[in-house]
């Protein structure tokens, strides 16, 4: 299974009106893996997972999934093809409670394997369940993620693009998440892209991973490699952010 | 919070004296506030000279009202006001696990309540009496119950808010003038005629407007409601303009017509003479279709189509990121609301025999829209509720007659219904900022806890 190309993106560059954001960006995402894509601030790493969800779309380059070229497709037509997101900030519905979030999140099938994929959410993140009737904008930060990633899988996806999920979580429960994001991995042979900017951790987990900088990659290699990587260490490692 | 504890404890003499004393305080205030403006009114002789005209009755009432309401809100509406707050402190839980018959059953005692009120009305007050109740409380409330919960599905549910609601009303509403007085097609043939009409005219409003959203969708909608009036009034040759059109045919029952020919539904029946009867038929039917708007909506809430609406009111983002097609979500929205506009735009039309675009100004849109923030965005129940008692307190307010007795004989008690309108939505808007019912029911329940509820639904039954 591993080693087979699931998403590549190719040259891809994207505009906000004039700005360039993207400055041709080549990723490759294989079967079975965890990939991450690290660079700090206004680097373009959202920029990229948002582009390959088709909204804004690449004025130049392509995205392929499957051998599929997506890059002009609406974004909704997109996610059918089992690409799911937890974007960033989480993107939850505040007013509807958690088990209606999961249900949205299963709405691709019709809800055909709701109650089994519910059951899987629930032992995946226990949080979820004690708060199943709970309004989704009552839940920590945390269990918003947790919602969120449980949302995105409720789905099925071949590929699962996190957006940040450490962003604003207390250390213990980033830990929990990454974990969970691992046994997903393991268990199940889900293939995750990650952005991050919490570097480290998100290097130890993947098995691949790219640096950005300024809409470019300018770095890539395996987790372990990057990890050793005086550079890396200095940009991203050692300025404190653990 | 210990003051509070001790003002209830009080005796109650110590109140009632306090109670007195800033009572006359709060008249001897409003007394010298009020004698100049409201005590004195310069008027115009019939020398064109100016007089003094006293009024000291208005401003007797004006003091009394002043210091009455001081006394009452020291004595009896403080000391309520804390003992609530100290009881909703201590149990919170018992009061939400406690639901009184009333509360649980409200829907089905409110159907039936509606169902038995033609008649009951008929047996009070008769025949020519039961007019002003079946047709000016009843349909007049009904229709907007059933526009508010037509909106409701666009500005409730999907969240898109929509200015120009008044339009699909006057679409369904003219669909029927025209095509009856045209073609001489039936009430029955025509509802759903209006309402795939007014639904399309939904659909033909909706694209334009697909990117857009909150203020910017607003006044696109308002200039969509102010287009369909303005068209209405000036394409003469088919709209009659501002004349409108008369003597629409008139909705039957089964074929009966509800006239004095003698296969009238008075003569048929051996009844006297009277259009009581149509109003009552009128009531039951604008119940029916209000009936259905409400159980479409509850059944599409829980279909994926309704998910998506709510979905879509939440997040558009993340909703096309979860594989859901934002456009067609929103034109069902759209389309959806729009059609039960136009279904009771028809009966609008069937019920008064008469249209111009007079009956469908921004204002009406505003009244509706407003219908649906004080009743709660997205509750059923909330919305009713507040067409009841702002439907109803116009309605109540012209029969306030009395007034006049006060406030001299000219004074009309519905020309201050906006004023009315505008200080209840402020006070609701304080103390329910979600309106009535600000709750939502969610959809979705685990196995276990729908075997429950089912339980509790046959027991109600039984």
């Amino acid at each position: 299974m591993a080693g087979q190309s699931l998403l590549k993106v190719q040259g891809v560059e994207t505009y906000y009106g004039n700005i360039r954001a993207l400055a041709g960006v080549d990723v490759e995402v294989n079967k079975g893996e965890i990939v991450s894509l690290i660079g700090a601030n206004g680097a373009g790493k959202s920029t990229l997972m948002m582009t390959i969800f088709g909204s804004p779309q690449a004025r130049s380059g392509k995205v392929v999934f499957e051998g599929q070229d997506i890059t002009k497709m609406p974004t909704h037509e997109i996610a059918r093809l089992r690409i799911a997101q937890s974007p960033e900030g989480r993107r939850i519905f505040p007013r509807m409670t958690v088990l209606e979030n999961l249900q949205m999140g299963a709405s691709l099938d019709n809800l055909k394997y709701f109650s089994e994929d519910v059951e899987k959410m629930f032992t995946l993140f226990p949080r979820l369940k004690e708060r199943q009737a709970q309004r989704g904008g009552t839940l920590s930060g945390g269990e918003q993620q947790m919602l969120s990633i449980g949302r995105a899988l409720m789905a099925r996806p071949k590929l699962l693009l996190l957006d940040e999920p450490s962003l604003g979580l207390a250390p213990l429960i980033v830990k929990g998440i990454f974990e969970a994001i691992r046994k997903l991995n393991q268990d199940e042979g889900l293939t995750v892209f990650l952005v991050e900017q919490n570097a480290f951790a998100a290097l130890r987990l993947s098995d691949r991973a790219y640096v950005m900088v300024n809409g470019k990659v300018t770095m890539s290699g395996t987790g372990k490699e990057l990890l050793a990587n005086p550079e890396v260490r200095a940009a991203y490692l050692e300025g404190g952010r653990h | 919070m210990a003051e509070t504890t001790i003002s209830t404890v009080k005796p109650e003499g110590n109140l009632v004296q306090r109670g007195l004393k800033e009572g006359l305080f709060a008249g001897a205030i409003s007394l010298g506030l009020f004698v100049l403006f409201v005590g004195l009114k310069t008027d115009q002789n019939m020398q064109n000279e100016l007089i003094l005209v006293p009024r000291w009755g208005l401003l007797a009432i004006f003091v009394i009202v002043a210091a009455v309401g001081r006394f009452l809100s020291i004595v009896f509406l403080q000391p309520w006001l804390a003992a609530r707050k100290a009881a909703k402190a201590e149990e919170v839980k018992a009061v939400t696990e406690e639901e009184g018959f009333f509360r649980k059953h409200f829907n089905k005692i409110a159907i039936a309540a509606l169902v038995l009120y033609p008649p009951i009305v008929l047996s009070l007050v008769g025949v020519q009496g039961s007019l002003k109740f079946v047709d000016n409380f009843g349909i007049q409330i009904l229709i907007y119950v059933m526009l508010a919960w037509g909106l409701n599905i666009v500005v409730g549910l999907a969240g898109l808010l929509d200015l120009g609601y008044v339009a699909f009303y006057a679409v369904g509403a003219y669909s029927y003038a025209l095509l009856s007085m045209h073609f001489g097609l039936s009430f029955w043939v025509l509802l759903p005629v209006a309402g795939i009409l007014a639904a399309l005219w939904g659909v033909i409003l909706g694209f334009p407007v697909l990117r857009l959203r909150g203020d910017y969708l607003a006044i696109v909608t308002l200039a969509f409601g102010e287009i369909i009036r303005l068209v209405l009034i000036n394409w003469t040759e088919v709209t009659k303009g501002t004349f409108g059109i008369s003597g629409i045919q008139k909705a039957t029952l089964f074929g009966i017509k509800f006239d004095a020919s003698p296969e009238g539904f008075a003569r048929m029946f051996g009844l006297p003479m009277s259009s009581a009867y149509y109003k009552i038929f009128l009531f039951y039917l604008i119940l029916a279709l209000c009936l259905l708007t409400a159980y479409v909506t509850i059944r599409l809430r829980r279909m994926p189509i309704g998910r998506a609406w709510e979905a879509l009111r939440e997040d558009e983002i993340a909703c096309r990121s979860l594989g859901i097609n934002t456009v067609t979500t929103k034109l069902t929205a759209f389309a959806t609301g729009a059609m039960f506009g136009g279904f009771a735009g028809s009966f609008f039309a069937a019920r008064q025999g008469f249209v111009s675009p007079e009956s469908f100004v921004f204002l009406e849109s505003a009244v509706i829209l407003a219908i649906v923030v004080l009743g709660g965005m997205g509750s059923l129940v909330g919305i009713a509720v507040a067409a009841v008692v702002m439907v109803g307190g116009t309605e109540l307010l012209r029969e306030m007659q009395f007034l006049k007795m006060i406030f001299g004989p000219d004074f009309t008690p519905e020309l201050y219904r906006m004023l009315i309108f505008g200080l209840a939505m402020v006070i609701v808007m304080i103390f329910k900022p979600r309106g009535f019912v600000g709750s939502r029911e969610p959809t979705a329940f685990l196995k276990e806890r729908r075997a429950i509820s089912g339980s509790f639904t046959k027991e109600g039954h039984g």
